[in-house]
């Protein structure tokens, strides 16, 4: 079993954003989103469809460039960068070790019709791993810590569950320790018991590994799961934003009121 | 001697904007101080905001004007002003909370439960897990329940979970939202011995029991709630 690693009490921001803001056309799909996420933090972004959650994500992680404002990254070395300004290798590096990205549809985030070990493996030679051996030991360690029979390590995705597939998913994420995670609906299209299981492997793996990750969702109960924090978003502006159990046991504005006594009674 | 707990003017009102905005007064002018060792209870009827207080002071609820003054690693930290990742940090090495219910996340096992709020603030696992036992066992949970997570338990047996949980950090604050409430005459005193036992180890306790004998044998001071009432 892992041990837990004593929370970081590092009082630098590992990311800041800063007057965020997308446009599409005359469509303003994010707005004006201001924010710093900490070492170890777990920030849910929340909201309805159409809200602004996915653009943002996408702002965040590099993966669209902003209309306005601007996402500064603390590098390994320290320093705080403009993504904007960050090299193509400094990207690819962020990319391929220091951040991880999961998508709701585990077919975007692995490749199906190699076997999950490959998957899994692949991260790692893509940061200089080259000892098969090793490789295979990682990817098997990782696939027992996601709850992966390791006897379906040789299996392609493709032949997996829904639920598993999701586990693999995460596990080629974090077998490069990477220092913040974006999550996209990570339980999205799940059934209620598969995902009851990941979230708590996911609270767990976060809090072990002190990731910071930021999780957009459209679930209330995995914001208060998951997040330390959460960030209510409508109409591309965030409306409201706070501690989880403030916002969600004491909502302040009309539309964080309407979400929250929306949800049914378990 | 330093307050742990100084509240200073405290205010809160409910906005119920999906019921045209109507103004719900919970509290004001909370005002009062709690010294290491010493366990206050609140008092007044269903409805005159104890919880209410209790969630200010965990920083669950938020503030509308006031102080909330908490002794934090060395410093008072005023709770209604501070940020997020201060009230997490005091939440981890602080206040403790023991809530009426327990809310569990599905899966994990009664003594990972308990075993939490250690391992959180750096204590090795199996040690976390010895403690947790420890506990568990004072409370009367039989050994074979405790790989079991608790949702399937009776209420009397979660709230015991629930109170292994909030008793089992060093946090020099705790507060109290009816932690006898479902429990048999053995289990309340048991619960008793353990806030006895806190107030020694210097711990200050804000507390609601509904029960006038358990409120005799734990308070040092009663606070009535109602000289607190909003009523607009």
């Amino acid at each position: 079993m892992v041990e837990t690693r004593t929370p970081a009490h590092d009082d630098q921001p590992l990311m800041v954003a800063d007057g965020l803001g997308k446009n599409y056309g005359r469509l303003a799909a994010c707005r004006d989103v201001c924010f710093a996420l900490y070492p170890g933090e777990v920030l849910a972004i929340v909201g309805e469809s159409g809200s602004g959650k996915t653009t943002l994500l996408q702002l965040l992680s590099a993966q669209l460039a902003p209309t306005s404002g601007r996402v500064s990254y603390r590098m390994r070395d320290g320093v705080l960068r403009d993504l904007n300004s960050l090299g193509e290798a400094e990207r690819r590096f962020l990319f391929r070790t220091d951040w991880g990205y999961v998508h709701q549809d585990p077919a975007l985030g692995l490749r199906m019709a190699v076997s999950a070990g490959a998957n899994v493996g692949e991260r790692l030679m893509a940061v200089g791993w080259n000892h098969y051996g090793r490789i295979r030991d990682t990817a098997t360690s990782w696939l027992e810590r996601v709850e992966i029979d390791t006897a379906r390590i040789d299996d392609a995705p493709r032949t997996y569950s829904g639920g598993m597939r999701q586990r693999l998913q995460i596990a080629r994420n974090l077998v490069t320790e990477p220092r913040l995670v974006f999550m996209d609906e990570p339980t999205g299209g799940l059934d209620v018991s598969v995902q009851a299981r990941l979230l708590d492997l996911m609270r767990n793996l976060v809090s072990e590994l002190g990731l910071a990750a930021i999780v957009v969702t459209h679930d209330l109960a995995v914001a208060r799961l998951l997040s330390h924090r959460v960030m209510v978003m409508k109409g591309g502006r965030v409306i409201e934003t706070g501690l989880t159990d403030q916002v969600l046991d004491d909502p302040h504005e009309p539309y964080t009121q309407l979400l929250v006594s929306s949800i049914l009674p378990p | 001697m330093t307050a742990m707990i100084e509240i200073l003017d405290a205010e809160k009102t409910f906005t119920m904007h999906l019921q045209g905005g109507v103004k719900l007064p919970v509290v004001r002018g909370v005002s009062f101080r709690v010294k290491a060792g010493e366990c206050v209870v609140l008092s007044g009827p269903s409805g005159a905001g104890k919880s209410s207080i209790l969630k200010m002071i965990f920083g669950n609820y938020r503030c509308d004007s006031g102080r909330i003054g908490i002794f934090h690693e060395g410093a008072q930290l005023d709770l209604a002003k501070a940020e997020p990742r201060e009230i997490l940090g005091v939440r981890r090495s602080t206040i403790g909370y023991v809530s009426q219910f327990l809310r569990a996340v599905p899966r994990v096992p009664t003594i990972d439960v308990v075993a939490e709020p250690l391992i959180a603030t750096g204590t090795p696992r199996a040690d976390a897990r010895g403690q947790a036992g420890a506990l568990l066992r004072c409370l009367n949970i039989p050994e074979r329940l405790w790989m079991l997570p608790p949702s399937t338990f009776s209420g009397g047996e979660q709230q015991r979970v629930n109170i292994a949980r909030g008793f089992i950090s060093d946090h020099p604050i705790l507060l109290l939202d009816e932690p006898t409430a479902s429990l048999d005459a053995k289990n309340r005193e048991v619960v008793v011995d353990l806030i006895d036992e806190k107030k020694r180890a210097g711990v200050a306790m804000v507390a609601i029991v509904h029960d006038d004998e358990i409120r005799r044998l734990i308070a040092d001071r009663v606070i009535d709630v109602t000289s607190f009432a909003a009523a607009a």
